[in-house]
């Protein structure tokens, strides 16, 4: 039996599980190949949707669904921590003990944050990369009547792009809606030397940042955060006070990942083929969504793309035949969607040789946005779109 | 622009990595730095020749060389806070 193994139920794993059964599903009824998910919780979270529980109505409940229901039924899910993954052996170790072979490896492993790595970030910032700190930051707004709000970056790379830039539009709408927005100062500050990563997004976004209002920072790449004195530092010397911090917090690959010698330390990216998707060279061994080192965004849609390119070449190599390259290489695409703010929104598409063109902001990018996320359970995991 | 008195204390290999690719790794080899320490930063990338200066001086560092070979920039900085 050809064992395929795939570490993480996030979109990636989700989707590279359903599509290698609708390849393989003779083979896998036929005894001949067996397919496996390990998920540390066994349950599958939409995380596009937290931005939401903190500025638009969304229920923590309505972003999560049990892994199973969104497995077909022929894909084995084992609920279980991973400790270890011996690469010359092809076995993967859980933290329970239990070892698990494999032919075929998908790490699937997503990102995970660690804020703890600054100082003051769990009593000072607010965030919305969990539900639960979401909710924190709703709360947070509500009680908010007026000051100094600084949105930053604490570090890079991180999930979902352009979630800091929505924020802050979607904050300042909501302020003005408030009537508190002639008494607020909104500040976003960006690690690099413009508003956003790609040109031609920051050339779209740095208008509406300056007919908003909101003050762009460059160049701040948030060093420490002084509790007492209520002001958040750069590394390159600047200092901005604040009465509320909004920080995305600092991202890593997964520590068994750098442990086990596949992924280097600090960061625990794993170096990943921008083609192949193969890591280190290994030609049964791939990564998709969050836990590679391409240089893309980190978000579901990513992963949601590079699936299909997984599943062609473990197919191929199951079947015992050339990849079709059609199907069987990744050129970068990405495409997702991007609030600016009283019901607006835009469109990001793009590959690795085609910057992102995004359209003039208008409604209904921000309803695509808005029936994507409720359509998605029925959808992205499935293989539908 | 070359400073060849200047020992390079640590190398940033960022080839292939693309903008703010090389930046990023400049800003961690700063962060793990002592002041007084040479990186030289190698970039494929084509913004990093224009993006790394600007930070440089934003940053309150010293650009000591950057020059272009072989297809890819070596940008040369010294620590200085």
């Amino acid at each position: 039996m050809q064992r395929i193994l795939i570490l993480g139920g996030g979109v990636g794993g989700t989707l590279t599980a359903n599509l290698l059964v609708k390849k393989l599903r003779a083979r896998i009824d036929r005894g001949e190949v067996g397919l496996s998910v390990v998920d540390l919780t066994g349950q599958h979270v939409y995380q596009p949707g937290f931005m939401y529980i903190a500025m638009g109505g969304e229920r923590a409940a309505n972003l999560q669904r049990p892994e199973r229901s969104l497995l077909d039924k022929r894909v084995t899910l084992v609920i279980g921590e991973v400790a270890r993954i011996d690469v010359d052996h092809q076995v993967v170790t859980l933290t329970d003990g239990r070892p698990l072979g494999y032919d075929q490896l998908v790490l699937a492993t997503g990102s995970r944050i660690v804020p703890e790595t600054i100082e003051h970030f769990d009593t000072e910032a607010q965030h919305f990369y969990t539900a639960e700190a979401a909710a924190r930051l709703r709360v947070a707004l509500d009680r908010f009547a007026g000051g100094r709000i600084v949105i930053g970056i604490a570090g890079m790379p991180y999930k979902c792009p352009p979630a800091p830039l929505e924020v802050a539009f979607l904050i300042e709408a909501e302020l003005r809606q408030r009537d508190l927005r002639d008494r607020t100062t909104i500040d976003y500050c960006s690690p690099i030397g413009r508003a956003f990563t790609i040109e031609s997004v920051s050339e779209m976004a740095t208008p509406i940042l300056a007919e908003k209002g909101i003050e762009l920072h460059t160049f701040f790449n948030v060093e420490a955060i002084d509790a007492e004195r209520k002001v958040v530092q750069s590394l390159e010397g600047e200092e901005l006070p604040y009465d509320l911090l909004i920080l995305v917090p600092p991202h890593k690959g997964q520590q068994f990942l750098m442990d086990s010698g596949l992924a280097p330390a600090p960061g625990g990216w794993l170096p990943t083929d921008r083609a192949t998707l193969q890591v280190g060279g290994r030609p049964n061994v791939y990564a998709l969504g969050d836990a590679t080192d391409l240089p893309l965004s980190k978000a579901g849609s990513t992963a949601h793309f590079e699936a299909p390119v997984v599943t062609e070449r473990i197919v191929a190599a199951i079947e015992g035949r050339g990849v079709d390259h059609k199907h069987g290489d990744y050129l970068g695409k990405v495409m997702c969607f991007f609030e600016v703010g009283d019901g607006k929104g835009t469109l990001l598409q793009f590959d690795y040789n085609h910057p992102p063109r995004p359209p003039k902001p208008n409604q209904i990018w921000h309803l695509g946005k808005i029936v994507f996320n409720k359509t998605y359970w029925h959808t992205v995991p499935k293989g539908r779109v | 622009m070359t400073d060849a008195a200047v020992a390079i204390t640590r190398t940033v290999d960022a080839r292939g990595s693309f903008c703010p690719g090389p930046l990023m790794e400049l800003i961690r080899a700063i962060r793990e730095s002592q002041v007084g320490d040479v990186i030289a930063v190698y970039s494929s990338d084509k913004g990093s020749k224009t993006d790394i200066p600007k930070w440089v001086e934003k940053a309150g560092h010293r650009l000591v060389s950057l020059e272009t070979s072989d297809g890819y920039d070596v940008i040369v900085v010294e620590k200085l806070r």
